[in-house]
């Protein structure tokens, strides 16, 4: 290593005048090998789907806020059907919430997490110039732009009984099957095909990169924890997701090409499909939240001013959440008719991922413990995520119990735990990561009071979205319904009224993205100041278009402690 | 295991509870049945043939008489919080778990949380605390925060285990099956035990059911009849794609898949109509097959089935005797020819005889 280091050492120099040579716009965006401008195209992919996502959820929020069915027929007649039919409408609701999550979750989250943060920062913090696959970087966005297509595409063909796929993001056989006639099923579930090679291949390409090309010096026991989330994240993508290709290639035969994998009369078994997507499934959810937690690590530790409380504990209590995560798969499952015996351990080992998640929220208040800590925007968001999370993972220990389940499962308290996990946990940590990176990746400082004002009207808006699901879920409201009995309307009106309010939130961030690009200040290189030590730190905002020709030094003497203070020996 | 001891020992209990509430029950049947033959139709010529009592009592009893709305047990409040009222056991046990157990647990480690962070803002804000500490480790604090929610949650274990066995105790050898058959977009309800009946159970129009004094898009055409007070050996299954039975007011919830039986005891402790929904779904009607129970006490119970044109155990009894008889008499009367004949040419054919003539005594 130290010689490679030197080789570059001595190229270094007379390459300088190229560190920021660009290409042409079309071959920089189109044809990018730049993981900065991949990272780029990632998180502007991740903000279209995510307006597209949002927009159908506050579709869903509209027609929910009243008994009776008001909008769908509009939305069924813009997608080309016939809005006047009662049931294509009934249909279109089962389309909504089926884009929702898919969206949401394979084109939204993991995009900016993975795509965008992660590859704009796994290379900068670990001192490497690129990513190790450049190339496969690029087909990895591409094919998820071309899955986000095919699944925008579903929404305007036939899918049984009216257009769109109406199968739920789980797509559970028979309904997929059998059950949904016409090609946009098909057409979504070739969208998972694509987004899920997508990924694959990115998670290769992040484990080599974070194997191989860390600077000297820099240890896997030095590496910043959001590389850490990052490398875990990268290996449960790689095992999880091929078993989701299985069994979507399995729906795809079933439905096309004769076979009856999970088609009883055919000797296959429709609980069969459940276990091999909860396989994936699980795994999938920590896959969202996990670089979250990175990206949180880093920015308590900021503007605590302090070293990441437990460092090694830190790090592996990811690893332990990746593992077990594996094992627990059939909690989604515990009303299909499960065994005693099989209920019984699936609860057990459930409730033991409580344990290093509880690691990893009592490390953070230890880290701010005693530090001098800067509400800047960041640590708000940053704060408010850690207990939106809480209460979402204490609703995750009532759901494990497989006895409790039985009368929550598929409700509204469902929902309301995994969008306090997932959009009150995930996305509020990707707007931390957003306002804690916005200056090193643009060059221009955010407004502090526009991202405070953000986050406050945020948080105020997705508590009163969510937390009544709560009680429409014990109440026993089902989900996927698009429309209820009396009993229901008032928690589903206040509901309603938070979705209002959290959309003028989002008009706030953009508002900011405006500012910054309009009258933003100047970035300086380390614009958070001394509790900010990764390496990313080290360079200029934005970071030159190839960076690290020289590649830094982490000193022998730094201990584990200073794991995520390194700093470049040829700075 | 230790919860399969359980389970026998609680099957024995049930076995006898249910001989005891069948023995209690037998001759309330008889007196329900005499009272609605002679009351409305006081001519009726029943007395004349005894045997013929309960296809007279199908024949001419009016109409059964559901519950109104009057009766409604099982169904959501507008702007409540917590959990509907239960009504069997196992809910209510698993309801005290939540709200005794879990619900404490987590308010108290969410506020805890919350008042750390609480505590951070004020204390090791940068004005409150210019120098930030070094300290990044203590081992001693890292192994009690590991601890001490490991005690939690084998606290939380106990109950979650033993609610688990309880609601996996089988039914007794003698209870009633019904089973439910999630269909697009409809619930069916067969009745093997009481002649193998069964009722098509459709939404009621929402604005029928309003007038009626019923929740829209929760009441039902054909409610789901069951007895009160007894297990019932409940079986769920698919017809078409996966649906779910599920109530909330009873804390049952159990998948109807294709290709499989799932069965489960349902007990219900009063009387009542019980609404529940399709929880799994199952295509674009899925919002709209509610699930509507009713239980009733067993005499009210087997007036429905015989309403209905099934047969009560009683009636079974009876008839599986009578044919029982008529066979033995049949035996004898056949007897003698094939048993001097040669064993093994003879014996086969006389047995075959002798099924061949018990369904048609049954008749």
């Amino acid at each position: 290593m130290t010689s490679t280091a030197d080789h570059s050492h001595a190229h270094g120099d007379e390459h300088h005048h190229d560190a920021d040579h660009k290409p042409p716009f079309f071959a920089r965006w189109f044809m990018s090998t730049n993981h900065k401008d991949i990272g780029t195209l990632y998180l502007i992919f991740a903000i279209i789907a995510g307006i597209v996502g949002g927009g159908i959820s506050g579709a869903m929020r509209a027609e929910l806020a009243a008994p009776g069915l008001q909008y769908l027929g509009m939305i069924v007649d813009f997608l080309g059907g016939n809005g006047e039919a009662i049931d294509q409408q009934r249909h279109m609701w089962n389309v909504l919430i089926t884009a929702h999550g898919l969206i949401m979750v394979f084109f939204m989250v993991m995009p900016a997490m993975i795509g965008g943060f992660g590859n704009w920062f796994v290379p900068l913090m670990i001192g490497a110039p690129d990513m190790a696959f450049p190339r496969m970087n690029n087909i990895s966005f591409w094919l998820t732009v071309a899955g986000f297509c095919s699944l925008l595409f579903s929404m305007f063909v036939s899918g049984g009984t009216g257009n769109g796929a109406g199968v739920g993001w789980t797509v559970y056989a028979p309904l997929s099957t059998t059950g949904s006639v016409g090609p946009a099923v098909d057409f979504a579930i070739f969208s998972l095909h694509l987004a899920g090679a997508g990924s694959i291949l990115g998670a290769t390409n992040f484990i080599t990169t974070i194997f191989n090309m860390r600077a000297p010096g820099m240890t896997l026991h030095k590496m910043p924890l959001f590389v850490w989330s990052v490398l875990v994240t990268a290996f449960l993508l790689l095992l999880a997701l091929p078993v989701l290709a299985a069994a979507i290639t399995m729906l795809i035969t079933d439905r096309n090409f004769g076979t009856a994998f999970f088609t009883q009369s055919g000797g296959g078994d429709p609980i069969l499909y459940q276990h091999l997507f909860w396989f994936f499934g699980h795994p999938e959810v920590y896959i969202m939240i996990l670089p979250g937690f990175g990206m949180i690590s880093q920015i308590v530790a900021t503007f605590s001013k302090k070293p990441v409380f437990g460092y090694l504990g830190m790090a592996y209590a990811m690893v332990a959440i990746g593992v077990v995560g594996f094992i627990v798969w059939a909690h989604h499952m515990y009303t299909v008719g499960l065994d005693v015996n099989t209920k019984m351990y699936f609860t057990a080992a459930t409730m033991v991922i409580a344990v290093p998640t509880g690691i990893k929220i009592f490390s953070w208040i230890a880290t701010m413990w005693g530090g001098s800590i800067s509400f800047k925007s960041p640590m708000v968001w940053a704060m408010g995520f850690i207990f939106l999370f809480t209460v979402g993972g204490v609703t995750g220990v009532v759901l494990a119990n497989g006895g409790i389940d039985d009368n929550m499962h598929d409700t509204y308290y469902v929902v309301a735990h995994f969008h306090y996990v997932l959009s009150l946990g995930a996305v509020t940590s990707m707007f931390a990561g957003w306002y804690y990176w916005f200056p090193k990746m643009s060059g221009r400082m955010h407004s502090e009071f526009l991202a405070h004002l953000h986050f406050w009207v945020f948080f105020i808006g997705v508590n009163v979205i969510f937390f009544p699901m709560h009680f429409l879920g014990l109440q026993g409201m089902a989900r996927r319904y698009p429309d209820y009995t009396a009993a229901f309307e008032h928690w589903n009106y206040v509901a309603s009224i938070g979705y209002v309010i959290m959309a003028a939130s989002m008009v706030i961030f953009f508002l900011n993205i405006i500012y910054s690009f309009v009258a933003g200040k100047k970035a300086e290189g380390n614009y958070w100041g001394e509790g900010a030590t990764t390496l990313e730190w080290s360079l200029s905002s934005p970071p030159p278009f190839h960076q690290f020709e020289t590649l830094p030094v982490i000193e022998a003497h730094h201990s584990a402690d200073d794991a995520i203070s390194p700093r470049p020996a040829s700075a | 295991m230790n919860f399969g001891a359980t389970a026998r020992k609680s099957l024995t209990i049930l076995t006898l509870m249910v001989a005891a509430l069948s023995i209690s029950a037998l001759p309330q049947a008889g007196f329900a049945q005499d009272a609605t033959a002679a009351a409305p139709v006081a001519e009726v010529a029943a007395t004349a043939q005894p045997e013929a009592v309960s296809t007279a009592v199908a024949a001419e009893t009016p109409a059964f008489e559901h519950y109104g709305p009057d009766m409604i047990k099982g169904q959501p409040t507008s702007g409540a919080y917590g959990f509907q009222k239960q009504y069997t056991e196992d809910g209510n046990y698993a309801l005290w778990m939540h709200n005794a157990i879990l619900m404490p647990v987590i308010t108290v480690i969410s506020l805890f949380v919350l008042g750390l962070l609480l505590w951070v803002v004020a204390r090791y804000n940068k004005r409150a605390n210019a120098v930030p500490s070094k300290t990044s480790h203590n081992t001693l604090i890292e192994v009690v925060w590991t601890v001490i929610p490991v005690l939690i949650l084998v606290a939380i274990a106990v109950p979650s285990i033993t609610l688990l066995a309880r609601q996996f105790d089988p039914p007794p050898e003698d209870a009633i099956t019904i089973k439910a058959t999630g269909s697009q977009w409809l619930w069916t309800y067969s009745y093997p035990d009481n002649g193998g009946f069964s009722v098509i159970s459709n939404m009621m129009k929402e604005e029928d059911a309003i007038a009626a004094g019923f929740p829209g898009q929760l009441e039902v055409d054909n409610r789901m009849v069951v007895p009160v007070g007894v297990p019932i050996r409940f079986q769920t299954t698919g017809e078409d794609v996966i649906h779910s039975f599920g109530v909330p007011s009873l804390w049952f919830k159990i998948d109807a898949v294709p290709g499989r039986i799932n069965e489960r005891t349902l007990t219900i402790s009063e009387p009542g109509i019980y609404y529940g929904q399709c929880m799994e779904l199952c295509g674009a009607n899925h919002g709209y097959m509610p699930i509507a129970i009713e239980a009733r006490p067993m005499a009210e119970f087997e007036a429905w089935v015989r309403s209905k044109g099934g047969k009560t155990a009683a009636d079974l009894a009876a008839e599986a005797a009578a044919a029982e008889a008529e066979a033995a008499a049949a035996a004898t009367a056949a007897a003698p020819a094939p048993a001097e004949a040669a064993p093994a040419e003879g014996a086969a054919p006389a047995a075959a005889e002798t099924e061949a003539a018990v369904p048609a005594a049954a008749q």
